[in-house]
């Protein structure tokens, strides 16, 4: 019987090792940096290799690819880092989640040089969002912004000007005057989270009032003018139709597919579209008429007459606290956002680069005649709540706020409010 | 039913083909001991690996429950006792997601079961020559892969890429203008239909099983005394086959009541769709709030094991008797 079983626990124990043993190769020479990137058009990747040239053998970054939503990027690092996996080194960061992770002590911290050199000439908004506590804790490396698009035959149909900045009510005016849509988000998502947002903030008022504050201490803002006015706008969005029945469900891409259809008025959205509908119309599946009416714009006011704070949004990159090379990973960085390399990233895969400089660039200028518009925009974006209860923040609010036809400016502010306090107390399940 | 064989010089009882002399009896039984030892030195190692991947994270689990843990702030995790299931049992959305997934299970496991008996009977009488491609054929569903298979579902009846409102639009209440994806009733019917067209194959599969254990001529023997078909399928084949139905209901009940991918893709538990597992997934994994997730995935636990014990215990679902052994 001994006999027999011998080959079994060899098998059983090579079965469970033999995984393991797998984690563990390692080579010498040329250090190796893993930088955990989003899905783009492939910029990231070619920046990593640029910069592994310029490095001289100093370092060699490899890219692993993280999921597609900002969400499931952040329960991927979250739970790597949390792990303490030394195998992060570099990580492409969104905003709303570098709060919770410098909080943590998931992030290297910036060495005094670093911060200096790549803060330089850096848009506003973008330092905001890779700052915790004042302190810089990520690196700046594009920044993006929500702009209005049009149609231009419907605004002007409409008798709307859009050569001055222009209104939530005022839009919502033309599109129903034209009968068309507005193409929104309002899926239960990030992106709903992302109006919500800018409508407060462009109210005047803040979805989180004390950002810094422990779980227990956090207030809201919702229960103001402001909370109010947002939610006035997106529940007459939502039950006037004027958002078409796929309201529900619509994310950002879904919205440029009605914003590129027959019922097309007014879109906000990520500067994304500019390059989806070149795109569409080389591959001819639309029409070139589509895109010469395309025009652009600052983001709608949520008060008419006072200024707009468009979403905030983009990628910082951060250097996992475990890793072997923190100090190489710092020197990567510092190549991978040089203006040069955010210029040609913005060319090539359509996202606006944080430096200032980097729009003066004439490709970028001929590529993105909005470009202007969208470093202007940047420096009037508001980011969403920087907490590092920012998920349940976040969360709580697409539960409360959804669907759009639901929202009612009398009850959708305190309702929210009481659930979301409730939720980061510990007292209800979100 | 016996019968004796006379003319030996030992006249040899035959039951049934079972019966034995004594002599035999004791013989087997040691060779049975030995068939139970090897038994276990085969299983054993397999034995060891359930327990370290399935006993110890449940007990971690169980254990974990007990603390307010969040994976961001690992410092300030405090013992809570029992108040973490507190919160969650009386918490209206752990209770409407309960519903929901009970609701899910109900209807998908009841549709699975007719649609599979017939896709069944459908194998069982194929002639030969089809017999091959038609249950390659009925299992293609299940060989996709789940999250695939949502997706698929998800587009044709999205509204803005979706095919299903355009050919669908002489059916009443169906046109271009349908968001599947806005209402309760309607994700949950996308839902539960991507769950029933998936897991159909497998249902059937079982039963076919279960078919082929009732003897022929019985069958037959009841064709001879004139039951009708309805009579044959509702006195011979079922009665004969229940144990293979009810294993073939359990397994499928504890599989639906876990159903996530198909929600998550979908709707992602908007319109209150939300199901248990989401929102264990999204507890633990979501907010990385590993105390109170652990404590939901608890309880999800003793659902499961809740039905395993009713099936067990109430309906005598016997799992041996499935598998042709008795």
């Amino acid at each position: 019987m001994r006999r027999r079983t011998r080959p079994l626990a060899v098998l059983a124990v090579l079965g469970v090792a033999a995984p393991l043993a797998a984690c563990a190769t390692g080579e010498g020479g040329t250090p190796e940096l893993t930088w955990y990137i989003n899905p783009d058009a492939g910029g990231q990747a070619t920046i990593a290799a640029a910069c592994s040239d310029e490095s001289g053998g100093a370092y060699r970054i490899v890219t692993e690819l993280l999921p597609r939503d900002a969400a499931s990027q952040r329960e991927q690092l979250a739970r790597r880092l949390a792990a303490k996996d030394s195998s992060i080194d570099l990580m492409s960061l969104d905003p709303v989640f570098i709060a919770e992770f410098a909080e943590a002590e998931f992030l290297a911290p910036v060495p005094d040089d670093v911060a200096e050199a790549t803060t330089e000439d850096v848009v506003q908004g973008a330092i905001d969002g890779s700052t915790w506590k004042d302190e810089l804790v990520a690196v700046p490396f594009w920044a993006n912004t929500q702009l209005l698009w049009y149609r231009t035959s419907v605004a002007e149909a409409a008798g709307l000007d859009m050569s001055q900045p222009v209104s939530w009510e005022q839009i919502m005016e033309a599109a129903s005057s034209q009968d068309k849509l507005l193409a929104v988000q309002g899926a239960k998502a990030e992106s709903l989270t992302v109006w919500i947002n800018a409508l407060v903030e462009g109210g005047g008022g803040h979805v989180v009032e004390n950002p810094e504050a422990p779980a227990e201490d956090i207030e809201l803002g919702l229960e103001s003018d402001a909370g109010r006015e947002a939610a006035q706008i997106m529940g007459e969005i939502g039950t006037s139709g004027l958002g078409g029945p796929g309201l529900p469900s619509e994310n950002e891409s879904a919205s440029l597919e009605l914003f590129q259809g027959d019922d097309a008025s007014f879109m906000v959205n990520w500067p994304f579209v500019w390059s989806s509908t070149q795109d569409a119309v080389e591959s001819g599946a639309l029409d070139q008429a589509v895109l010469d009416d395309i025009g652009w714009a600052l983001y709608p006011q949520t008060v008419e007459g006072e200024d707009a704070r468009p979403p905030y949004g983009g990628i910082s990159l951060g250097v996992g606290a475990f890793g072997e090379h923190t100090e190489l990973a710092y020197e990567a960085a510092e190549c991978i956002v040089s203006p040069e390399n955010q210029a040609a990233y913005f060319v090539t895969d359509g996202n606006p680069p944080a430096s200032t400089e980097a729009y003066e660039d004439p490709e970028v200028q001929e590529t993105f005649p909005m470009a202007d518009l969208i470093r202007d925009s940047l420096e009037q974006a508001a980011p969403r709540p920087k907490t590092p209860f920012y998920n349940e923040v976040s969360t709580g609010l697409q539960q409360t706020w959804y669907p759009p036809s639901d929202v009612d400016p009398q009850t959708t502010p305190e309702r929210s409010t009481d659930y979301i306090t409730a939720v980061l107390r510990g007292e209800r399940l979100l | 039913m016996s019968t004796t064989i006379p003319g030996s010089a030992k006249d040899v009882e035959i039951d049934d083909g079972t019966g034995e002399d004594r002599a035999a009896k004791a013989a087997r039984s040691d060779r049975a001991r030995a068939e139970a030892r090897l038994g276990w030195m085969l299983a054993g190692p397999a034995f060891v690996v359930m327990l370290a991947v399935t006993l110890y994270p449940i007990l971690q689990a169980v254990y974990d429950s007990l603390f307010n843990y969040k994976l961001t702030a690992p410092d300030e995790r405090a013992f809570v006792g029992l108040s973490n299931y507190a919160v969650i049992l009386t918490d209206a959305v752990w209770w409407r997601d309960l519903g929901v997934t009970m609701l899910i299970t109900v209807i998908t496991v009841a549709v699975e079961l007719v649609l599979g008996f017939a896709l069944a009977l459908v194998m069982h009488r194929a002639i030969r020559r089809l017999r091959g491609l038609l249950r390659t054929a009925i299992l293609v569903p299940y060989g996709i892969i789940t999250v695939v298979s949502a997706f698929a579902w998800f587009y044709a009846f999205d509204i803005t890429s979706g095919y299903v409102n355009n050919w669908f639009d002489w059916v009443p209440g169906i046109s271009s203008d349908l968001n599947w994806f806005a209402q309760f009733g309607t994700s949950l019917f996308v839902i539960i239909a991507s769950e029933v067209w998936k897991t159909t194959p497998f249902i059937s599969l079982l039963l076919l099983a279960g078919l082929a254990q009732v003897p022929g001529d019985l069958e037959e023997a009841a064709k001879v005394d004139g039951a009708t078909a309805w009579q044959r399928f509702t006195r011979v084949i079922v009665p004969n086959m229940k144990a293979a139905i009810m294993v073939a209901v359990l397994f499928r009940a504890l599989d639906a009541f876990r159903i996530f991918d198909n929600v998550f893709i979908m709707t992602n538990g908007a319109n209150n769709t939300e199901v248990l597992s989401l929102l264990a997934y999204r507890t633990s994994i979501g907010q990385l709030q590993i105390g109170m997730g652990s404590a939901i995935s608890v309880l999800l636990f003793l659902c499961v094991v809740a039905i395993c014990f009713v099936a067990i215990k109430l309906f005598k679902v016997d799992l041996a008797g499935a598998r042709g052994e008795k």
